[in-house]
């Protein structure tokens, strides 16, 4: 675990936020870094590690977050129980879709499409079926305590969604530092040459996506709690997919931290757009989109890896 | 016989790339198979690593019927080929590249990597260990394919045009190590352009063209096949090679 002193620094630097600073903006906007960070670390699991782009992570994100809230609206269930029936119900969808896609041996713009498409039945399900409060929705009542998974004010909401990225981001370097991710990184970069030599390329991809899906699923889980409030467009609409992809695109796949620093970037310069343009609907999307040709065309690497063509270049090495 | 392959047929829509090929490889020695392109040597070698389905014929590894069974398995089961195109893990370091292959019977990351190190000294690959695996040679990546076949620590090695683009000088710094995988009980069946090569490095050969199995034999034998001659000169060729032989003996 070479990560693991770096994990710990980052947590117990962030810790102290909520008594630092009482101001409920700065602090809603560093729970949404941690739950986008989260997010976009679920994606990199897989799409990061094992290069398979996923564009409907909203699939997973969604069944977690709708599968909490059935739990305790419909069937009264306690949050806690909510939170790991969330998680389950998302690993299942992962195995659906890995399925699906993997046995079939979907890559590249098939297995997006294929998962864009997952993602969009499960919305327009929510939006039907009644167990899902159809295009109403799901509302949560707030009750807070710590059973319930509510908190009385945005600190414990802040905490919360730290513990969740850090978990992220151990599992993350656990996955990284394992068989398993070596694995994946022979799978991502030549699939043939990987089962030539011994690596089963269909079962470490399903792995991949279930690790993904279960740790999209208590994100999602976590938002249902955050907000109590859930419809099929919030929980499994297009933006929740291109948020998971574009954070660790930005920040840089091939890293842990990745994801964290993307989700930063991407949450901050979205608050900046709404700040400036007054508050219009999409202009943080505009923004995105404006970082998103920018890396792409000139860091395909993110944020990190551009830091670290720089120090390469000034050791004079290449590459 | 350590692998048998026999009445393997392979056919590409009208094309028929294997007829019937029927050979045998023994434990412990060093099996060629050579042939002009085209002859369906690489065909043959995918057939036999899981990559390719016959249409007909069986395939038998270490007494077991393996006909069929993906490349994966294969390989866990001692059987592992390289790739005439190298197909190194580009954004990886040559130490984790090999370490892929070292993982298939070791666990833990340590242990794969410890034995990453002491293929790639094997190899001559030491002082490259943790340089990107896209910045190598040919002769280097060669060499990454060889090593990472190693690593997975195979009873039968499938070697797929290792000597193939390497000058002369590449190609001597090959040979021992090849020759050396004999002494440690590895089984090699290799397909080899570099005929000097192949006659220097194996025990038997077998002679594929168009398809077909036309000659088998210890190497000395097999060059002066009449059918082998043909094969490489064209047709006509043996006897006039025989006739400019009978002349220069009476000179």
């Amino acid at each position: 675990m070479r990560s693991l002193p770096a994990i710990g620094f980052f947590a117990l630097a962030a810790l102290p936020l909520p008594w630092l600073t009482s101001s409920g903006t700065v602090l809603n906007l560093a729970t949404m870094v941690l739950l986008f960070a989260t997010l976009g670390q679920a994606w990199n699991l897989l799409g990061g590690m094992a290069g398979q782009f996923s564009f409907g992570h909203a699939a997973f994100f969604g069944t977690g977050a709708y599968a909490t809230a059935i739990a305790q609206i419909r069937f009264g269930l306690d949050a806690w129980s909510g939170f790991a029936l969330a998680i389950l119900a998302a690993v299942a969808m992962g195995a659906l879709v890995g399925f699906a896609s993997f046995r079939f041996r979907l890559r590249g713009s098939y297995f997006a499409l294929v998962t864009l498409a997952f993602a969009e039945v499960a919305r327009i399900l929510a939006n039907s079926l009644e167990i899902t409060g159809a295009g109403v929705g799901l509302l949560l009542p707030l009750a807070p305590g710590l059973d319930r998974l509510q908190f009385a004010d945005k600190a414990g909401y802040y905490w919360f969604a730290l513990v969740l990225c850090t978990g992220g981001l151990v599992l993350a370097s656990l996955v990284r530092e394992s068989r398993l991710g070596a694995r994946l990184a022979a799978v991502r970069e030549n699939e043939e040459a990987a089962r030539a030599l011994g690596v089963d390329a269909f079962a470490v991809k399903m792995q991949a996506i279930l690790l993904s899906a279960g740790l999209a699923g208590a994100v999602g889980a976590f938002y249902t709690q955050l907000f109590l409030y859930l419809d099929p467009h919030i929980a499994f609409g297009p933006q929740v997919s291109v948020e998971a992809l574009l954070g660790p695109i930005v920040g840089g796949t091939a890293s842990l931290w990745g994801p964290v620093l993307g989700a930063a970037v991407l949450q901050l310069l979205g608050e900046a757009s709404r700040a400036l343009t007054g508050g219009a609907t999409g202009a943080n999307l505009v923004a995105y989109g404006i970082v998103l040709v920018l890396i792409v065309r000139f860091f395909p690497d993110g944020i990190i890896g551009m830091g670290r063509a720089r120090a390469a270049d000034a050791r004079g090495v290449t590459g | 016989m350590l692998l048998e392959v026999e009445g393997l047929s392979v056919r590409f829509g009208g094309l028929t790339a294997l007829a019937d090929v029927t050979l045998a490889v023994a434990p412990g020695e060093i099996t060629a198979v050579i042939g002009p392109n085209g002859a369906g040597k690489t065909t043959l070698f995918a057939a036999i690593s899981g990559f390719l389905r016959p249409q007909a014929g069986r395939v038998r590894f270490a007494g077991r019927e393996v006909g069929g069974m993906p490349p994966e398995r294969l390989c866990a089961l001692g059987l592992v080929r390289t790739f005439q195109v190298t197909r190194p893990f580009a954004g990886l370091t040559v130490r984790e590249n090999i370490a892929v292959a070292a993982h298939l019977r070791h666990a833990s990351r340590k242990a794969a990597l410890a034995l990453a190190e002491r293929v790639a000294a094997r190899v001559r690959l030491e002082d490259r260990l943790d340089r990107p695996a896209a910045e190598l040679t040919l002769a280097g990546r060669k060499r990454l394919e060889l090593a990472r076949a190693l690593a997975t620590e195979p009873r039968l090695l499938l070697l797929d045009e290792v000597l193939a683009g390497l000058n002369p000088a590449e190609v001597a710094e090959m040979e021992p190590v090849i020759r050396g995988l004999r002494a440690d009980g590895i089984t090699v069946l290799l397909i080899e352009h570099v005929m000097q090569a192949v006659m220097r490095l194996s025990d038997r050969v077998w002679v594929l063209v168009g398809g077909r199995i036309v000659a088998s034999g210890p190497p000395a034998t097999v060059v002066r096949d009449p059918a082998v001659i043909e094969a490489y000169l064209g047709r006509g060729a043996a006897e006039r090679l025989l006739r400019e032989d009978a002349l220069a003996g009476g000179a």
